[in-house]
């Protein structure tokens, strides 16, 4: 379950690692271009300047503004683990966080719990575009993946997620998931996602069904206030729906990762320019 | 502040329409709507089994404006919505009062299903129950809370009546024997003064209720079974049918 | 065994029952949806589906009405509107939504006929179901994990009812699912009370991917039996 309160410290398990990195953007003096203001990394975070990878929504491809790449220094994180990522999007400043790899998220030697907490906070007038690879809950994994994103009224965001259920042709360890979304301090999106051996039901028809690889794409735009996108369910397994605010959600389910790239693609594409690539 | 508390000026005549599958309760309704848009203020709403077949159907016929027929979708239970689940039909009705306010009249049309389901007076003022000669001469015969009890009782389709073997005349006298003098409207939307006769009663009914001088009548509970050998299995109390 | 050993087991009975005037019947709980999707087919798949769904948008309901429960019991509403803003959050289909909110609309209006009380009232025009779940359980003198135990039993119970309306199904087969189902049930709805004197943004937030899109598919079907 979700607890905003503070955690007990894990027992900590031999050559278990942990790292807390941060990452910050601002508007520069001239008021049109972005800078990473802080770019720290920690232990197995490593965190770089990079060039757009691919197409991207929203800031197609600009180059004024900031534009970092989180890669994996280690494999995992793996049983035992603790990550943490914190992101500070400076008022009037656009920041994109792309990655380098798909995270593959493993057992522990001696097992064990492993987390990875990311927390956002984008300001005023601010544009963050979070683009990252999928995670991959490998088999015999136990871990928790926590995100909390706090969006000023004036925030834009628009972010991917994908996570599959095992790698190819192997059951997923255990795997909770949960994304939150408030702006103006008000919750907007909140949903989890758990599977594995200690969970139950996900495999029915009401959760993954026989799905391995499960995503969506947030996208929040105060312009949408008055006139929110209309609900489409573009394919069988995905839907494009408006939240109780000025946000969408892009739901998909499919047989495998590229099938899901594939999905989500179409469903932002649903949205028009400036969010289709 | 809760949106169901209707003050007394803003409530309108509730006229329910039940009757088999195929009676044509609809367009009694669209007949209804098309000769009385006029004089009242009128609202629909719609049972459907499967999705909202019926409001679309009215909302085609153009007989109204399409904000003011609005379906409600009862899940298969068609009779469970308009007797003893009433809350959704209730609550159509009364959105419908507080939007379109003041309303005369708002037609609840049931979702054809039997011959047995009618208005629990909790959600309707008065009834219509409709038959067609269509359906066999002898149905109006055997009678039922609708058949006997509803405050009308319609045979429609007057017109059909020689080409299914129907004596009409036969239908509708055993149709008043079947209720005791209650009215009872041979109706066919090709004869204009049957079509007259009905909005009159309406018209009628209207006025009665605006007057405070109508009291809902309850037609009855569903009809027992009929056991053709009570010898055999007598049971102490009649038993229902319950929704499928 | 003594009355006041048992509590007021006949309240949440009274709650909990699927012949409570509020309209439930005309809801399949997303199976016929699943069925139309073709993802349920047999009696092993309304099993995996009945069980995935109290995991999720039933544990979901629950926490709420349990939220809310607690709330009402100490006469304190006016977190209600937060609590429906993180129920909104926690539902991205619009139809779903809807449905909760059509649903409690309609629990409040059969509640406030058969137990007039003034929390009903107080409640805003459409509230979530779970919501006036949680309220109703109060006025009724009963606590949140009562409240809990009761949505669950709705969510789930009325989704089995659907399915001897849907599928070729033998229907103690439904409740033999029911049945194993009781155990789960009870724990979900401990469960579901435990957050009660917690943050509202603590609340549980499962969701079901599928649902979502099923149910958003299912209100643009020509042909459907059951409003969602």
């Amino acid at each position: 379950m979700y607890d905003s309160s503070p955690r007990r410290p894990p027992k900590r398990l031999a050559g278990a690692m942990s790292g807390r990195a941060v990452l910050a953007s601002k508007l520069a003096a001239d008021g049109r271009t972005s800078r990473v203001e802080t770019l720290r990394s920690d232990g197995p975070l490593v965190l770089r300047p990079c060039h757009p990878k691919g197409p991207e929504p929203l800031t197609q491809r600009r180059h004024d503004i900031a534009r970092v790449a989180l890669a994996a220094g280690t494999a995992g994180p793996l049983g035992g683990d603790r990550y943490a990522l914190d992101v500070h999007v400076g008022a009037g400043s656009t920041l994109v966080l792309s990655e380098v790899s798909a995270m593959l998220v493993l057992p522990g030697a001696e097992g064990g719990h492993s987390h990875m907490s990311i927390t956002v906070c984008v300001e005023n007038g601010a544009t963050f575009v979070w683009w990252p690879e999928p995670i991959i809950a490998a088999a015999n994994c136990d871990h928790r993946h926590d995100v909390r994103i706090a969006l000023a009224p004036n925030a834009r965001m628009v972010l991917r997620e994908e996570i599959l259920l095992g790698r190819h042709g192997e059951s997923p360890g255990d795997f909770t998931g949960r994304l939150r979304v408030t702006r103006d301090g008000a919750a907007l999106y909140d949903q989890q996602l758990s599977f594995g051996p200690s969970a139950d039901g996900w495999d029915g028809a009401a959760v993954v069904d026989q799905g391995r690889a499960v995503g969506s794409i947030i996208a929040v735009d105060p312009d949408w206030t008055d006139m929110p996108p209309q609900a489409t369910p573009f394919h069988k397994t995905a839907a494009l729906t408006p939240l109780a605010g000025p946000g969408v959600a892009i739901g998909a389910v499919a047989p495998d990762s590229l099938a899901l790239r594939r999905l989500l693609t179409q469903g932002l594409n649903e949205l028009g320019p400036p969010w289709a690539i | 502040m809760t949106d169901e508390h209707k003050t007394e000026e803003t409530r309108a005549l509730r006229l329910g329409i039940a009757g088999p599958v195929g009676t044509g309760k609809s367009s009694v309704i669209a007949a209804l709507c098309r000769h009385l848009r006029d004089e009242f203020a009128i609202g629909v709403i719609t049972n459907d089994i499967y999705t909202d077949e019926d409001a679309r159907f009215l909302k085609s016929e153009g007989v109204l404006p399409e904000e003011r027929i609005r379906a409600v979708e009862t899940g298969a239970c068609p009779h469970t919505a308009i007797r003893d689940d009433v809350t959704m039909n209730l609550m159509a009705v009364e959105d419908m009062e507080r939007d379109f306010a003041p309303l005369d009249i708002v037609l609840v049309e049931s979702g054809g299903d039997n011959l047995t389901a009618t208005f629990s007076p909790a959600l309707v003022d008065a009834q219509i129950f409709v038959l067609d000669v269509a359906g066999g001469g002898d149905v109006a015969r055997k009678g039922g809370p609708g058949i006997g009890r509803a405050d009308l009782l319609v045979i429609n389709k007057i017109d059909l009546g020689e080409h299914v073997d129907v004596d009409v005349v036969q239908m509708v006298t055993d149709a008043e024997n079947a209720r005791d003098g209650a009215p009872v409207l041979p109706l066919s939307r090709k004869r204009p003064e049957t079509v007259e006769k009905l909005c009159d009663w309406v018209r009628q009914m209207h006025k009665t209720y605006a007057a405070g001088g109508h009291i809902p009548i309850d037609p009855g509970p569903m009809a027992p079974h009929h056991h053709p050998h009570a010898d055999s299995h007598e049971h102490g109390h009649p038993h229902s049918h319950s929704h499928d | 065994m003594q009355v006041h050993e048992i509590g007021k087991q006949a309240a949440l009975l009274l709650l909990a029952d699927g012949r409570l005037p509020a309209g439930g019947y005309a809801h399949s709980g997303g199976l016929e949806p699943a069925i139309t999707a073709g993802r349920v087919t047999d009696v092993a798949g309304l099993e995996r589906f009945l069980i995935g769904r109290t995991e999720t948008a039933g544990s979901l309901a629950a926490s709420f009405a349990a939220a809310a429960c607690a709330g009402s019991q100490g006469g304190d509403l006016s977190g209600l509107p937060m609590l429906e803003a993180e129920l909104d959050a926690r539902i991205p289909s619009p139809e779903l939504r809807k449905v909760s909110r059509d649903l409690g609309r309609q629990l409040r209006r059969a509640m406030n006929s058969i137990h007039p009380h003034s929390h009903f009232a107080a409640l805003g025009r459409a509230p979530h179901q779970p919501v006036v779940m949680g309220v109703a359980a109060a006025v009724l003198g009963l606590g949140p994990r009562e409240a809990a135990l009761a949505i669950l039993h709705e969510n789930t119970a009325g989704a089995a009812a659907a399915a001897a309306k849907l599928m070729r199904i033998d229907p103690f087969e439904v409740h033999a699912i029911l049945a194993r189902m009781t155990a789960r049930l009870d724990r979900l709805a401990v469960k579901a009370a435990e957050f009660v004197n917690r943050p509202f943004a603590d609340l549980p937030a499962p969701g079901s991917p599928l649902t979502d899109i099923a149910a958003e598919h299912h209100r643009r079907s020509d042909v459907r039996l059951f409003a969602s």
